[in-house]
């Protein structure tokens, strides 16, 4: 006998009933915490695959937002003339708004193709299936952090100093990566019956960052229009963004409401979705 | 007590589905709107059974194998109880934690090497990483991949990335693990001991389910089998009798067979009546050890004294490859038989065929001289029965070599050596 292996006593070994029908919510919590291993390694994957394949690697994510910052610059704030808000040159207004954005954008495409790009895994071994869309919102987070530290450093070359509701920076950040979840959890799950998704996505992303304050803010919207483009939750999320880390400036407090209020419900309906829809992925994909 | 216990489990597929049927939006739509308008007529209905109402119970620490035609439903089955897919009705209650090993390297990534890998793949695999990182070196060991542990796996031979995944998994130690015939692949070496560690993981009180369609392997490894066909479980038992009846469903031959006086083949001087497979005590038997004798016993009636009869077989591999012919040559039976009932046995010497299934072809010849023989009664695939290598080990030509030996046939052969050792001892060794 392989002396390496343990004499297994399996009286204490839970029992488990495959049926029809769906586990309960509460079951599959508990299932994707158990699995949250695999969630680091398909983030460290994911991630490490990048920089391993690409010439300049982490590069890409410093040098993405910077140079969205300085076309929009030189596009829309001096040709078309669109001013900064919150008290703040137009570059660092810009790249504050760029970054929650381009994670968003990133977890956008990551996220629709994630449950299919790994039909090798869906269709061989059991996990929590959550565990998918949920790596590709996280891996992205990576691309976020190493910008951040691009705007700490514009900070320091203009000389400012944050507000103290800086602090509140998590909460929004935490809105964002809510909002990339709930919509990543529809796409995905889609994306397995309908392969269109992966054509309307760049679409998708660009109308959507025209509809968020990104290169534009929120107070030359009209105070009525406000509230609309609210239901959007990247509004509440980058403006949110904004306030936080720039500070001074009013706080539209009824557009991060409802933009939080949007992000939960876009969540809930995603996670009702998928979980509708999981148990067929490898029967169908 | 039981490690899987299974009630009426049931998959039924969408047609469809089975055909990689993912829609576009443009179908969708098209079917959302004609099912508003009630022009058209809904999706087709068309669904498939692929598994039916199968209940079993597998014991804990038992080797089960789970054997079927292709598309007889294994994989469903094995799909099920690793929750991979769920079942449409019934249910199954399993005990312990299941491991899949439904493809080698699930997971593996080329880009990542060799020790990325063991850890993603364990991951995957649902081990915890102090579980791999107390493993790591067992793993790598079992692998043999040392020396390219930081290299990408796409530089991996493919035996060194069946090796690592294979390894990997057997590692994993789950209560429960499936196994698909993955070990098809790989050196006869690599082989062995990856049978080597799925008996000692069954001995350690784990359970394993095997997929296989190599049928010496299966008899090797388990007691027990499963026979799925169209999705049913038609056959659970000791592996012998399993195995003759997916013989019967493979060939549609057996190892007995009867003929009334209807349709008994032959002329109006000679009918064969029965012919069966028999062991060394004349039982009838489906399966045969490659170190027992095996018999053929063809039964026939001489109905009117006429010509001379000779019993001839013909006897075929898997490969439909003739193994050998044989004939009665008693000389007793070159001159006309005597009206009546004949039941006459070939005995086939131990050693002599090699493991796999055996279709067994028969016939009763009339010599005329200068001519080709008259055959007066023949029946094609009469017979079927399977050659298996159970023996302990040395017992056959095999020796302890665990993987499978080629060939048509498998002599137990004389083995002599001369040696001119230089402290002069051993000068010759016989072991016969």
């Amino acid at each position: 006998m392989d002396p390496q292996i343990e004499v297994l006593d399996l009286g204490a070994s839970r029992l488990f009933r495959v049926k029809p029908g769906r586990p309960s919510f509460a079951a599959e919590v508990a299932e994707v915490w158990a699995y949250r291993e695999l969630l680091f390694f398909l983030v460290w994957r994911d991630v490490k695959l990048r920089y391993k394949q690409t010439v300049l690697g982490a590069l890409w994510a410093i040098l993405q937002p910077f140079v969205a910052m300085v076309i929009f610059t030189i596009i829309f704030h001096r040709f078309a003339g669109i001013k900064a808000e919150y008290h703040v040159p137009y570059p660092l207004f810009a790249f504050a708004g760029m970054l929650p954005w381009l994670y968003f954008a990133s977890c956008l495409t990551q996220s629709s193709t994630s449950i299919v790009g790994n039909s090798a895994l869906v269709t061989k071994v059991f996990f929590p299936r959550l565990i998918i869309p949920l790596a590709s919102v996280v891996g992205p987070l990576i691309d976020f952090f190493l910008a951040f530290v691009v705007l700490v450093g514009m900070f320091l070359w203009y000389g400012r100093i944050p507000h103290w509701h800086v602090i509140v920076t998590p909460f929004f950040l935490a809105l964002a990566l809510l909002t990339a979840l709930g919509v990543g959890l529809w796409l995905s799950a889609l994306n397995v019956r309908y392969r269109d998704v992966p054509y309307v996505i760049p679409f998708l992303t660009q109308i959507w960052f025209f509809a968020t304050p990104v290169v534009y803010g929120l107070e030359s919207v009209p105070l009525k229009w406000r509230s609309i483009m609210a239901l959007n939750p990247m509004t509440g999320v980058i403006d949110g963004f904004r306030w936080a880390v720039l500070g001074r400036g009013v706080p539209h407090y009824h557009v991060f409401a409802i933009s939080a209020v949007v992000s939960i419900l876009i969540t809930i309906s995603g996670l009702w979705y998928f979980k509708r829809v999981e148990r067929h992925f490898a029967d169908v994909i | 007590m039981f490690a899987i216990h299974a009630e009426k489990l049931s998959k039924e597929y969408r047609i469809g589905q089975l055909a990689g049927g993912y829609d576009t939006l443009r179908e969708s739509i098209n079917r959302g709107v004609s099912r508003l308008t009630h022009r058209a007529p809904a999706v087709s209905g068309e669904t498939v059974w692929a598994l039916k109402d199968v209940s079993f119970e597998v014991e804990q620490g038992e080797v089960l194998g789970l054997i079927g035609r292709n598309g007889a439903g294994k994989t469903t089955l094995m799909r099920l109880l690793g929750r991979i897919t769920e079942p449409t009705s019934g249910y199954a209650d399993i005990r312990g934690r299941v491991g899949s090993l439904l493809e080698v390297g699930t997971g593996f990534h080329p880009e990542l090497t060799g020790r990325e890998n063991i850890f993603l793949n364990a991951a995957i695999l649902g081990m915890r990483r102090s579980d791999v990182t107390r493993r790591f070196d067992d793993i790598v060991e079992f692998a043999e991949v040392q020396k390219f542990l930081d290299t990408p796996v796409k530089r991996y031979s493919s035996g060194m990335y069946v090796r690592l995944a294979f390894s990997v998994a057997a590692h994993l130690e789950p209560e429960i693990l499936l196994v698909d015939e993955v070990l098809a692949v790989g050196d006869a070496e690599f082989q062995k001991r990856c049978l080597g560690r799925m008996e000692s993981l069954g001995r350690s009180g784990r359970t394993v389910i095997f997929i296989s369609h190599n049928m010496p392997l299966v008899a090797r490894l388990c007691s027990r089998l499963v026979l799925l066909e169209g999705g049913e479980l038609i056959a659970d038992g000791p592996t012998e009798e399993v195995i003759g009846r997916y013989l019967v469903s493979q060939s549609g031959s057996s190892a007995v067979r009867t003929w009334t006086a209807e349709d008994a083949p032959g002329t109006d001087s000679v009918r064969l009546r029965a012919a069966r497979v028999v062991g060394e005590t004349e039982a009838t038997t489906e399966v045969v050890d490659v170190s027992e004798t095996a018999g053929i016993e063809i039964e026939f009636e001489v109905l009117r004294e006429g010509p001379e009869f000779v019993p001839w077989i013909d006897l075929y591999n898997e490969a439909g490859t003739l193994v050998f012919s044989a004939l009665d040559n008693d000389a007793a039976w070159r001159e006309p038989r005597r009206p009546g009932r004949y039941a006459t046995t070939a005995w086939i010497p131990p050693h002599l065929l090699n493991e796999g299934s055996i279709v067994v072809s028969l016939s009763l010849k009339t010599f005329a001289p200068g001519r080709k023989p008259i055959r007066q009664a023949e029946f094609d695939s009469a017979l079927a029965f399977q050659v298996v290598d159970r023996g302990e080990a040395g017992s056959s030509s095999r020796g302890d070599f665990a993987g499978r030996m080629a060939g048509t046939v498998r002599p137990l052969l004389r083995w002599t050596t001369r040696t001119e050792a230089a402290d002069g001892l051993l000068v010759r060794h016989d072991r016969g």
